[in-house]
């Protein structure tokens, strides 16, 4: 059984600005096999982050159905773990307590919520930060605190929304491979959306490449290179330059069908 | 330098310039003549029937003589009482009209109407309703301070980060727990804001409260003196409003830099020079 599903997913935003309806996502099937770690790969603006939120439980689909481990989605829930792209860390309490916030809500003591916390703080490597408030910390150790509150979930599922967009290149490749071993010992799906080429194919089983306006996926590619990923190597490069040449031909399309319409647009601008 | 002087150079120093200045300049205004002395007494009289009423060893506050404590003190406990009504209830209500719109909706409109009522307004009815007693006092201070600490509140509310409480729903927070764990700590600090401008607001009202109502406290001795033209009393009692105006506005940065204090490093709290 499929750990995610999407079937015939659409969704249909309502420009209220401009009065129409717009088209964001246009049926999109995906499912995810447990263990799988999908980066749905997109330029802004192609809905990635909206097929996100409805996995996630924060946007319902026009049409179509997210079911997670055999349930439908309705609404946000701690059987999914979620890393943002900004850490939206409480900034009123210190890192512990903020990787063992799901355990506060569940109304555990203080010294038990402190215990279970530290296992998850040492697995990102923060030993020596948990009495630090956010503020104290830069943005990837921001970024590490947000994982280790996913993972304390104990999730299944782990959605990640370009958790490291914000970071230097440095941390980010760090992160990136923290992020993989982390996932290899925790046995869980993961989807992680990005508009990195190399991002994606440092990190997935699997990518979907998604297309503008209206969201579709253009292609899902299996990934089968060896870990740790060479960058470098042959084989990454050729997957590099399918993807690229699928996103240019992607982006050269939508120009000659947008062109006419905005020259139109731009005389009746004129004449009135 | 010695330690003291030490001390004395980083806290004292610059707190105490302005008054002094002030008081110096008050003394040689109301000794050179200008004004008839009865009317502006000079520093040193205010605070000779000032510590006459705080100590009583000469009679020079007469009736009053000794008596400070007593009145400092009901003074104190009607701001307090007041003031501990509108904390609870403008915090409590804020969150409500900040969080559900149809409570924003049901409650808010009414409440901006009765907003630019003056508290003073309120004596005649507050007095037929509660009698001459505290009751009233307490009314009017609960006025002053309800309202600043409502809007204040309802502000930090609504301008709480919307992604922390998605990653809380996330978390499995039920909409109870957002309120607890989420948006009440995030609004804490419009919240503080509220508080401090509120306690100002309920010293501000003692006067206008004990005036009329009651027959105890340093604005009754305020007004009583007036009709009497003490002057020094008078201003003995401003200031003594004023002190302890103070020193409670203290106690509640006290109590803000502990249940704030994550904040530190965060935010600009002020600058060095």
């Amino acid at each position: 059984m499929a750990s995610i599903e999407m079937k015939n997913i659409t969704k249909i935003f309502r420009d209220a600005k401009r009065k129409r309806d717009l088209l964001a996502i246009d049926d999109v099937s995906l499912s995810v096999e447990p263990n799988q770690f999908l980066c749905l790969l997109g330029s802004s603006g192609c809905g990635k982050s909206t097929l996100l939120n409805m996995i996630a439980g924060f946007e319902k689909p026009t049409g179509g159905s997210v079911t997670v481990g055999g349930k439908p989605v309705d609404g946000p829930g701690a059987d999914r773990g979620m890393v943002f792209q900004q850490a939206n860390l409480m900034p009123w309490l210190p890192v512990w307590e903020n990787v063992a916030f799901h355990l506060r809500l569940k109304g555990w003591r203080k010294a038990d919520r402190r215990a279970a916390a530290q296992e998850y703080i040492d697995m990102v490597g923060l030993r020596g930060f948990e009495n630090h408030f956010p503020a104290e910390l830069s943005g990837g150790m921001s970024q590490r605190v947000g994982i280790a509150r996913a993972l304390l979930l104990n999730p299944q599922v782990i959605l990640m929304d370009e958790p490291f967009a914000a970071l230097d290149a440095q941390t980010k490749m760090d992160m990136q491979e923290e992020l993989v071993a982390i996932w290899q010992k925790q046995r869980c799906t993961i989807v992680f959306v990005t508009h990195s080429v190399d991002e994606a194919l440092v990190l997935g089983t699997q990518v979907a490449v998604l297309t503008s306006r209206p969201g579709r996926v253009r292609e899902l590619i299996d990934l089968d290179l060896p870990r740790p990923r060479d960058i470098t190597s042959q084989q990454f490069n050729d997957h590099k330059r399918h993807i690229l040449n699928l996103i240019r031909e992607e982006g050269m399309q939508q120009r000659k069908e947008t062109k006419p319409d905005s020259v139109a647009a731009s005389r009746q601008g004129a004449a009135a | 330098m010695t330690a003291i002087g030490k001390i004395w150079e980083r806290f004292a120093w610059e707190r105490a310039v302005v008054p002094l200045v002030i008081l110096v300049a008050w003394e040689a205004v109301s000794r050179s003549g200008l004004l008839p002395a009865a009317l502006l007494p000079p520093p040193t009289v205010v605070l000779h029937a000032w510590g006459d009423w705080v100590f009583g060893f000469d009679e020079t506050a007469q009736a009053n003589s000794g008596r400070w404590f007593a009145d400092a003190l009901s003074s104190a406990m009607r701001v307090a009482a007041g003031y501990a009504i509108a904390a609870a209830s403008g915090i409590l209500l804020g969150i409500a009209i900040g969080w559900w719109r149809w409570v924003e909706r049901t409650v808010e409109p009414t409440i901006q109407m009765l907003r630019p009522v003056p508290p003073v307004s309120w004596i005649p009815v507050a007095i037929i309703w509660f009698g001459i007693a505290n009751k009233p006092a307490i009314f009017l201070v609960f006025l002053g301070a309800f309202f600043p600490i409502l809007m204040n509140t309802i502000h930090g509310v609504k301008t709480a980060d919307r992604n922390l409480i998605r990653a809380a729903a996330m978390m499995g927070a039920t909409e109870q727990q957002l309120l607890r764990h989420v948006v009440f700590p995030a609004a804490l600090p419009s919240i503080f804001a509220g508080l401090r401008i509120g306690i100002g607001a309920a010293w501000m009202l003692t006067v206008t409260a004990e005036m009329v109502a009651v027959k105890s406290g340093l604005g009754y001795v305020l007004w009583d003196s007036y009709y009497f033209l003490r002057y020094d009393l008078v201003l003995a009692a401003m200031a003594s409003i004023g002190l302890l105006g103070y020193a409670t506005d203290g106690l509640i940065k006290l109590l803000m830099s502990v249940a704030l204090h994550w904040q530190h490093g965060s935010t600009l709290q002020s600058r060095e020079g």
